[in-house]
């Protein structure tokens, strides 16, 4: 069965929407949308250390991304916001990662695979990453959930219930960096924070509380991997921008329907 | 035993010392509250004790196994956050549907149950927080200016609830705010906060101390008194139950 193409791309999309989905909600919650993009971005370096330094993709993608995650929380709130930190970090780290890639003589590196992704080379062992690593990371946010939603909403209640929001913050960002490394194969970094965002986003309309809006965003998040993987073979578009243009269009479809729903009541 | 114990605290962020030499004591069942003008560290001495701030020296002792429901200054629930009065009572502990209602009962915000926690009026959130907080039963209740955004109706009868719970439920209650006549009425004890302890005792014997002048003006003349400085004006209220609304 996994000797079919189509099988292992469909299952990759599906590995990273389990991720990314739950994820992406607290994304969304925090704000943390640029965050996401950024860690993103600063991965493209990882990619080229790790062409360079012939190690695995994933490993070289997780470090970097990882690394600036914690180099702009530890940064933060010492003279400089977020997102200009975010904005030096990120892009940086893109533009020094093309041009290490431009140095990598030798091999041909098809820089557009990382930065769109290349979902349908997915092989049997990056399928045994991706879903090893969206396991991870399903796991750590169903863990930590309640402590994550209480820091989310208050700091201070996180602390008055024991709970320590900083180390909370941490976990949501190792979770993050892994995600990252994980999609860079499916969608590419350029659009890694649609798979976050635009299933929590398309879910808020139809959640009552934070539980269900996890579980519809991942069944969003699962549904565009499928429909967009299929429109993309049938009407032979790229895969990965495909996935993110069905979320886009569920997203468009859902809020519609919301608000017709609403004036109309 | 006492509920908190702080020794000698003193906090401070980066060369800001905002806390200096704190000593106070809660024990059971007493309602104590802290007043002091902007940046006198009220936030900052609370923040300390629920471990969210780092003194730089002093300690602060916890009776062991103290349980504390937390109120805070301002809990801004994002609008992408969907929530429930319900889900939210069960943030931190785990409770029954029939606790919850009977909790919101309580707080006097019935039927709430199923709302959305951003559809809230301000009165209606403060006391669903307190509620929430009151849940899991605590020894003390600490409030972070609980009542800020509430009107003076509002916050008057916020802290009559205070009073109730602790009639209820004998918890003691720790609060900060910066609402005189209203806070000082209900409280046992009252700190006067400026960086250190400037004065401390029964509200008419804080109203009436010389240090407590300094900062607020005269008698318990409600809260613009600490903008107003009004120092010519002199007479001592014994009675500060009596003064409800009198600015």
């Amino acid at each position: 069965m996994l000797d079919d193409f189509m099988t292992r791309a469909t299952l990759a999309g599906v590995g990273v929407a389990f991720a990314a989905a739950p994820l992406g909600c607290f994304v969304v919650w925090r704000r943390m949308a640029f965050f996401g993009d950024a860690t993103a971005h600063a991965a493209i370096l990882g990619v080229a250390l790790s062409l360079a330094l012939n190690i695995s993709v994933f490993a070289g993608a997780m470090a970097v991304a990882l690394i600036m995650a914690l180099v702009v929380t530890l940064l933060a709130g010492r003279g400089y916001a977020m997102d200009t930190l975010l904005g030096v970090l990120a892009h940086s780290s893109l533009a020094f990662g093309l041009v290490a890639v431009s140095f990598l003589s030798g091999i041909r590196v098809d820089l557009m695979a990382y930065l769109f992704g290349d979902i349908l080379a997915v092989s049997r062992s990056d399928l045994v990453v991706i879903w090893g690593g969206a396991a991870l990371v399903v796991a750590l946010v169903a863990w930590r959930w309640s402590a994550l939603l209480t820091s989310t909403l208050s700091e201070e209640l996180a602390y008055a219930s024991g709970l320590d929001p900083k180390r909370e913050q941490l976990i949501l960002t190792v979770a993050l960096a892994i995600t990252v490394a994980v999609a860079i194969k499916v969608v590419g970094v350029l659009l890694i924070a649609a798979m976050l965002i635009v299933p929590a986003a398309a879910a808020r309309g139809l959640a009552r509380t934070p539980e269900t809006m996890a579980v519809i965003a991942t069944a969003i998040g699962a549904i565009s991997a499928v429909a967009g993987l299929q429109g993309a073979y049938v009407l032979d578009t790229p895969a990965g921008p495909s996935i993110v243009c069905v979320a886009a269009i569920l997203f468009a479809g859902l809020n519609l329907i919301g608000w017709r729903n609403r004036s109309g009541a | 035993m006492s509920l908190i114990t702080v020794k000698n605290l003193s906090v401070a962020y980066g060369a800001n010392t905002v806390l200096r030499d704190v000593s106070l004591v809660v024990e059971p069942g007493e309602i104590v509250t802290i007043v002091g003008p902007n940046g006198s560290g009220k936030s900052s001495l609370l923040r300390a004790i629920i471990g969210a701030t780092e003194p730089a020296s002093g300690e602060i002792f916890l009776k062991p196994g103290l349980k504390i429901g937390y109120v805070p200054q301002r809990l801004h629930v994002d609008p992408t956050l969907p929530i429930t009065v319900e889900r939210f009572m069960r943030l931190t502990d785990r409770v029954s549907k029939a606790d919850c209602r009977s909790a919101l009962a309580a707080a006097a915000v019935p039927d709430l149950l199923k709302r959305q926690m951003s559809r809230l009026s301000g009165g209606q959130f403060q006391r669903v927080m307190l509620a929430r907080a009151l849940i899991n039963r605590p020894d003390v209740l600490l409030l972070d200016e609980a009542t800020q955004g509430l009107d003076q109706p509002g916050s008057a009868a916020f802290y009559q609830q205070i009073e109730t719970v602790r009639r209820d439920t004998g918890c003691a209650v720790l609060m900060v705010s910066h609402e005189l006549h209203v806070v000082m009425s209900a409280s046992d004890r009252v700190i006067c906060l400026n960086g250190h302890v400037c004065c401390e005792g029964a509200p008419a014997v804080v109203a009436s101390a010389p240090e407590y002048r300094a900062l607020f003006g005269t008698g318990t003349g409600g809260a613009l008194a600490l903008y107003r400085h009004d120092h010519g004006h002199d007479h001592n209220h014994d009675h500060p139950q009596s003064h409800e609304v009198d600015d």
